[in-house]
Order: structure tokens, then sequence, then C-alpha cells
């Protein structure tokens, strides 16, 4: 039979099923009127092949390891090597949080992934008056190299490979963990890691910045090109859509808006006269992993498809290194209940499984507990357990891409890549990130999805088990973690020691340099990595860069 | 006519999460009050600056880091010393069940946590502020 043929015997076949469908909508009606997404994508009733007819396979779903990269960006995928699984991890002291992550990594752990607390995302030491009640909650307090030493204490740092979430500070922490390696005998080319150094999104998203807009992209091209010189293995950036969609957007808008910060950070870094193509290779990408299963897989495809696609049409980029987008995903925090919190671990693992049928390179599972405090031990080995039975038991990677060719999610991942480039579109309209940004477009945008969200869990349209439907009574959560109140004292102890302890002749020189390269444009790099060998702590690196850059006030 | 309830929300301390935040601010304002949003890291002395001069009915505070039980009863302190402790000062976040009396006794007049309809805090609101 010709493809004419078939086409027509398809459509004739399909009138006949309408037919039969409208018969049983007469005498049961669907559970809803719109199945569609929080994207507004609509979810059909039925995908048939005349759903994916415009779709070329060559062209837009192709082969791993080559453009556009839809099915993945490695040859064999996870039949060679499995994706990294990484754990966020950081809580208390550096001490503390050493411990913990040399559990993971005797529990089998591949890679490390460090959270900061919230004065050094910002660049506060631990004695800083708005540091009061912060230290050590939300991540490890880290005020100096004293601090860093001890938290990478017997990790070899040749042998492991550590993702840091740290933005506006990003090239103080990286100069420190240069210098832990260089005290365990490990020159920086040889390290592997990543640093979210993401600033674009914190000012719409997650809110850690501390420059304007301007001199903390300057810092962001800085640290691209003292890492193509000095480590070559380095990510040097993870352009985040994770909190974007915490925040509150669609599936879509998460793409949309990550990639847009992406763009936004080559085109800062082909304007310094970086060369695309020894770069480009660096950048990486970090996705959250929500409930749609289905949406959600999609979404993965479509965001490596149109990242490819943007950096050859927009950058001329030549080499395949340079337009395959590599990520690591999160399951999704925001997903989490305080109700019934073991039925979390139900839902991660679905996330989790989503991720991984998306391509994911790494992933970090979420625990249990953690709508009501940081994870346990306990918790955290059950999430990591969750990576390793979809690794080695679920089957699932074992053939690549195996989702391509179903008529829905190849259909999805076309109208999720069409719909993200509508929005990318938009932002070009309004003149780049930054302008957006300062229109308050994305927040716009994501505050409105946020809001329609809550509005369709609280009149259940949206149901979440155990929120909203499918309630019991419960007894306060036991044997939660928490922070000691003397946690705060001690580190505030230590660091008032290692103040008394350093050269501060020392200090004040590398500070006073660092303001002159600061004040000159030079690569800072260089002199941070100094400041930071001489004990200068956090607080004072920023402190100098806060005076000669200003800081950021939200608008 | 009732004078409309006039909320301040906010943000105290470092934590920039503010989803939550601003998910009620939209819903107290479709409630029909008025609303002022802080935006996020603002610190007790500014939020309690604000609720004075715009001389608001009730203080929501939102905090997810960990930092409530030193931010929200700071910020019940500074209305006192200021000559407004009347104002009706409730929070949410991710806040454990224990901290809950330490934070009542300071002077916080209700807790919400994860999983709360908007609609528990808009009755919550209009049962609580006197609007004389």
């Amino acid at each position: 039979m010709s493809c004419t043929e078939n086409k027509a015997r398809l459509a004739e076949r399909q009138e006949q099923w309408q037919v039969m469908v409208e018969k049983a909508l007469a005498r049961f009606p669907e559970r809803k009127e719109n199945f569609a997404t929080t994207s507004g994508i609509e979810m059909k009733r039925l995908f048939t092949p005349a759903d994916v007819e415009t779709i070329d396979y060559n062209d837009e779903v192709g082969f791993p390891g080559e453009f556009p990269f839809t099915r993945g960006v490695q040859p064999t995928m996870y039949r060679a090597r499995f994706w990294t699984m990484r754990q966020y991890a950081g809580f208390g002291s550096a001490k503390q949080t050493n411990e913990r992550y040399r559990y993971l990594l005797e529990q089998g752990q591949t890679g490390l992934s460090v959270a900061f607390d919230l004065p050094t995302q910002i660049g506060y030491d631990s004695d800083h008056e708005l540091s009061d009640g912060e230290v050590g909650k939300v991540g490890v307090a880290i005020d100096s190299l004293a601090d860093m030493e001890i938290l990478f204490d017997q990790i070899a740092l040749d042998k492991v490979s550590t993702s840091m979430t740290i933005n506006a500070p990003a090239a103080v922490l990286l100069a420190m963990y240069i210098a832990v390696a260089e005290k365990q005998g490990v020159s920086s080319d040889k390290l592997r890691g990543t640093i979210q150094n993401d600033v674009l999104k914190e000012y719409f998203a997650r809110g850690t910045y501390i420059f304007p807009p301007q001199p903390s992209m300057k810092i962001i091209t800085d640290i691209f090109s003292y890492c193509k010189d000095n480590l070559p293995n380095w990510n040097t950036i993870s352009i985040s859509g994770y909190h974007i969609r915490e925040a509150g957007s669609s599936a879509v808008q998460e793409v949309a808006f990550t990639l847009a910060d992406g763009l936004a950070y080559v085109d800062a870094a082909v304007k310094t006269g970086l060369d695309v193509d020894v770069f480009a290779k660096r950048l990486s990408f970090f996705f959250n992993v929500h409930n749609n299963f289905l949406e959600e897989v999609a979404k993965f495809r479509a965001a490596r498809r149109l990242w490819a696609k943007l950096m050859k049409e927009r950058f001329g980029a030549k080499k395949a290194s340079s337009m395959m987008m590599r990520f690591h995903t999160q399951t999704a925090g925001c997903s989490l209940t305080a109700q019934q919190p073991d039925n979390n671990v139900v839902r991660v693992t679905m996330q989790a499984l989503a991720a991984v049928l998306g391509g994911t390179n790494s992933l970090h599972t979420n625990s249990r507990d953690e709508a009501l405090c940081l994870p346990t031990e306990d918790s955290v080995r059950i999430a990591l357990r969750t990576q390793q039975i979809i690794a080695h038991e679920s089957g699932v990677a074992d053939t690549i891409d195996p989702l391509a060719g179903s008529y829905m999610v190849e259909s999805m991942t076309s109208e999720i890549e069409a719909k993200a480039l509508k929005y990318i579109e938009k932002i070009d309209d309004l003149g780049g990130v930054v302008k957006a940004i300062e229109a308050g477009y994305m927040q716009q945008e994501i505050g409105d999805s946020a809001y329609a969200y809550q509005k369709s869990v609280e009149t259940v349209e949206q149901v979440i088990v155990g929120v909203n439907k499918f309630t019991i009574e419960e007894a306060a959560p036991e044997n939660l973690l928490r922070i000691k109140k003397e946690m705060e004292l001690e580190q505030l102890k230590s660091l008032k020691a290692m103040k008394a302890n350093r050269d501060a002749a020392a200090v004040a020189a590398s500070l006073k340099e660092l303001r002159r390269v600061a004040e000159s444009g030079d690569n800072l790099l260089p002199v941070i990595v100094s400041a930071v060998k001489t004990y200068a702590t956090l607080g004072e690196v920023c402190g100098v860069l806060r005076e000669v850059f200003g800081e950021y006030i939200e608008g | 006519m009732d004078k409309k309830i006039k909320v301040l929300v906010a943000k105290p301390g470092l934590d920039g999460h503010d989803r939550g935040a601003k998910v009620v601010s939209r819903a107290l304002r479709d409630a029909g009050m008025e609303v002022i949003y802080t935006g996020i890291r603002q610190t007790p002395e500014q939020i309690v600056a604000t609720a004075v001069q715009e001389d608001v009915d009730s203080i929501g505070l939102s905090c997810l880091s960990g930092a409530h039980n030193k931010l929200f009863p700071k910020v019940v302190d500074l209305l006192k010393a200021q000559g407004a402790g009347d104002v009706l000062v409730f929070g949410g976040g991710i806040i454990p069940d224990e901290d809950i009396p330490g934070l009542k006794a300071a002077g916080v007049a209700e807790i919400f946590l994860p999983g709360t309809s908007t609609e528990d805090t808009i009755a919550f609101i209009k049962e609580n502020v006197t609007t004389a």
C-alpha cells in the first residue's frame, strides 16, 4: 500500500472510531472537559501517526550523540555508564557536611553536590548582622578556605566530581576549591565539577543576587575565560530552570526562560571575544522534573533539540560539543507534601523515571521529608536507592531513549519546542533577558502560572493525594533533622579564631590588589584565588566587590 | 461600608523563596483586601517601618530558610516598641510543629504550614483583624 493510501485509510479508521467515541461519551462523560497540561498543551484523547506526520525523523529526532541530540547527547547513553547519582547536600558546619558526604559516597553515590547556607550564597560571613539566624540552615556555612578544607577532608578531589550551588560568589568558592585541591596535591586541570554561576535566574526566580546584572555578567565571563585555560574539565555554569519551575512556572516556561538565560551568557561571552566553539562545551544545564510524566519526558527532549538549533543558528557553533545540552535534573521540591510524607517516595520515583527516560546526565532525587525539614540520613538513603533501583532493576537504561517514536511523546516534544521558542522570541522583542527582568516579564509569567496552579489545587481540579483528597488525621512527624542552635555560635567562634591566626598583612594586601583589579576590568579570578589562599574570607572578598560594583536592589 | 483590610506580606531574612508570599498576596487581594508585598530579603526593621508607615492591620511573614525563630519574634518585638503591637502577625513556611508554640508565645497569632488553602488564611485574617 502506498503512503497516500495508508493516510486515507488512517483518516477513515479514525472517523469510524470517532463515532464509537461519541456513543461512549453519551453514556460515560469523560472525567474532565479539558485535559491540558499546566503548559496549556492539550492532552489529546489519542495520538496517531497523523500527529507526527510533519516530524522528519532524520532532521528532528535523529540519533543519540548527533545533532540535534533529541535522543540524547552520547552515542550509547546509559548502556556505557549510568547517569551521575548526585545528591545535593549540606547543612550546619563543614564538619557535619563532610560526614554526610563520606556517608553518601560509601552508599554508592557517584558525585558530590554542595548546598551552601544563605549567608554564603549572598557573600556574607557568618558574623554579618544579616546572617543572624541563617547560619548553617539551608546548607553548609563556608566563611573561608579553612572551612572548605574541612568540607573536603579525606575526599580525593581528583577522584570525585563536585557540583556547587553557588551563584553570585561562584568565583570565590571555585577559588577555594582550587586552593583545597592544591593542598591535596591535585592540580586544577584535574578538577571535575560544576558551579551553578547562573546569576540571571537569581534576579527573577531564586533571589541570591549580589551585584547588578552588568558586573555579574562580567564575573561570569571571567570565569569562562579562566576555566578554559586552567580548569578544562570544569563546567563553568549550570544554566538553571530548576528554580524557575519551583517558583511556579510551567514546563514550557521552564525551558524557554532557561534557554533565554543561556543565550544571554553565550552572547556576553562571544562579545568579550571568546570563541563559541572553545567555551560552549563547558556550559551545562539544570532542570526540574515535576509530576506530569509524559510532559516531562518530552520537555527534556525538546530542550536538547531547541538548544542545539539555537547554538547552530544564532552563534554559528560548528562543533557538536558546542551544541549538545548536558544537564542535571532534580525532582521537584515543590511537589513534595508535608502530609503523608512517605507518599513522596512514590512521587520522587516517578519523577526520577521521567528524568531518566528524558536522558538526564545526572540526577538528584529528593528525600521524603523535605517539605518538613532537611533530610535525615535514612531519607537520603531511600532517595539514593530510588535511583539505584531505576538504574539496576527497571531495565529502562538498557536501550536509548525508549519513548522515541511514541506518537504522543514526539508530538509533545515538538509542541514544547515550538511554544518555548515563541517565549524566547518574545524576550528577544523585549530586548533580551536583562531588559525582560527589569520589565518584570518573567516574574509576571511565573507568578500567573503559580497562582493558576494554586487555584486548581484549591478547587481540587488538580488532585494532590493526601492534601486535597485522600486525607487522614496524622500525628506530628518525628525524627526530623534539626540544626542545633549552638552550631551558629561555634561557627562564629571558629571564624574569630581563624581571623586571629592568619597573616593580617597578607590578607590586607590581597584585598587591595583585588580592588585594583576589579576597578581595572581585568580578569578577577587570579586575584581571587590569591586572596582566598591568604584566608581572606568570603565576606571580605565580596565586600570589596560590593564596593566596586555596587549592589542590586529588587525593583 | 467596611474599611478594606490592609495587609503587609513580607519576606524577612535572606530567603528568596517567594512563590508562597506572592500567591498569598494575590489571594488576599482577590478576597478584597489591600495588600502590599515587600519583596525578598527584608530586615525585620524594614518590615516594621513599612508596616507602621502604611498603617497596616496585619503582617504575613513568609520564611522557608529555617530562620523563623529569630526573625518572626523580632518583627513582633519591634512592632510593640513602635506602639504597633495591635497589628495581627501571622506566618508561614517550612516550620516544624515543635517551633509553633514558641512562635505563638512570642506573639505570632498563627502559623500556616505547607498545603494550607489560601481560603483558610483569608478566613483567619477576616476573623481576627479589627478594623476599627
